[in-house]
């Protein structure tokens, strides 16, 4: 059987990889006895939720992050961006 | 709506002069919540404006300016993990020999048990609060473990291609992979899930 440490890095490798069936089946059955080991597996699986969420990104959509440039970045950023679109345009 | 015919050449075009006004800030965050390093988050998104106004004439229009400019960011984020002198000391690696004793005792049992969290736990998605919370777990996790989850959830990389990036094996990632996992899962609980459930 199972420990709870075992079963839990399974769940874990089983969002990475197709396990074994040895391995499948040892989980399958530690996880019908362990409310706390299902538990984890409904919380790994929310947070590929959320991934996909960040992932999903869609078009005109912000992703969920509310950090920003700094405007001395901002600034910086355009200026290079200045200075190469003259360069190019010249012939 | 018009239509787009991709021979023609026509749909959608560049607007260099307005890219640090329109997509700075969104190509920044972006590269931040993966690289989890704000100066180098700066520097990609440079990079990407830069690449981008070189390779201008490859634009085909057949995407937005946006997801064309996310395109290029993915590879100068790529080209950022590759850089050697990013690599962390060795003492920064968490490795196989260093299993996340913390949720288990000797036995292997949990030793923080996870608790319930509720019947629709994904209704958190929607709410602003939440990702500022999901945001915070993710900054507490050790620079290494962030970037691995990163790389694996929000960029979807195959475990062989992280460990080739990171010139990990893979036991060693399996077990990055768990502690991150477990750890932003018991973040999530106590700070999100848990105050909920206490009315907080």
């Amino acid at each position: 059987m199972l420990s709870c440490k075992e079963a839990a890095a399974l769940v874990s490798e089983s969002l990475d990889r197709k396990l074994p069936l040895g391995q499948r089946i040892a989980l399958r059955m530690h996880l019908l006895f362990c409310r706390f080991c299902r538990r984890f597996s409904r919380q790994v699986l929310f947070l590929r939720g959320t991934a996909d969420r960040v992932r999903g990104e869609k078009e005109g959509e912000e992703p969920p992050v509310s950090d920003s440039l700094s405007a001395e970045a901002k600034e910086k950023i355009e200026q290079a961006l200045k200075t190469h679109s003259e360069s190019k345009s010249k012939p | 709506m018009s239509i787009i015919d991709p021979s023609k050449g026509k749909g959608e075009t560049l607007n260099p002069e307005n890219w640090g006004k329109d997509y700075a800030d969104y190509l920044f965050r972006y590269a931040l919540v993966r690289l989890r390093d704000r100066q180098g988050a700066e520097d990609v998104v440079q990079e990407t404006f830069l690449a981008a106004l070189k390779g201008k004439d490859q634009f085909k229009g057949l995407s937005s300016e946006r997801t064309w400019l996310v395109g290029i960011l993915k590879h100068k984020m790529m080209d950022y993990f590759r850089k050697p002198s990013r690599e962390l000391p060795v003492s920064g690696l968490i490795t196989s020999e260093d299993p996340p004793e913390e949720f288990f005792d000797l036995n292997g049992k949990w030793q923080v048990k996870p608790s319930s969290w509720g019947d629709s736990p994904m209704d958190a998605l929607e709410k602003k609060e939440f990702w500022k919370t999901f945001e915070a777990c993710m900054s507490v996790l050790p620079g290494r473990l962030a970037q691995i989850f990163a790389l694996r959830e929000f960029e979807g990389l195959k475990n062989e291609e992280i460990c080739n990036l990171f010139n990990v094996s893979t036991t060693n990632l399996n077990v990055m992979l768990f502690r991150s996992r477990m750890r932003l899962a018991r973040c999530l609980e106590t700070n999100w899930f848990g105050k909920k459930a206490k009315g907080e």
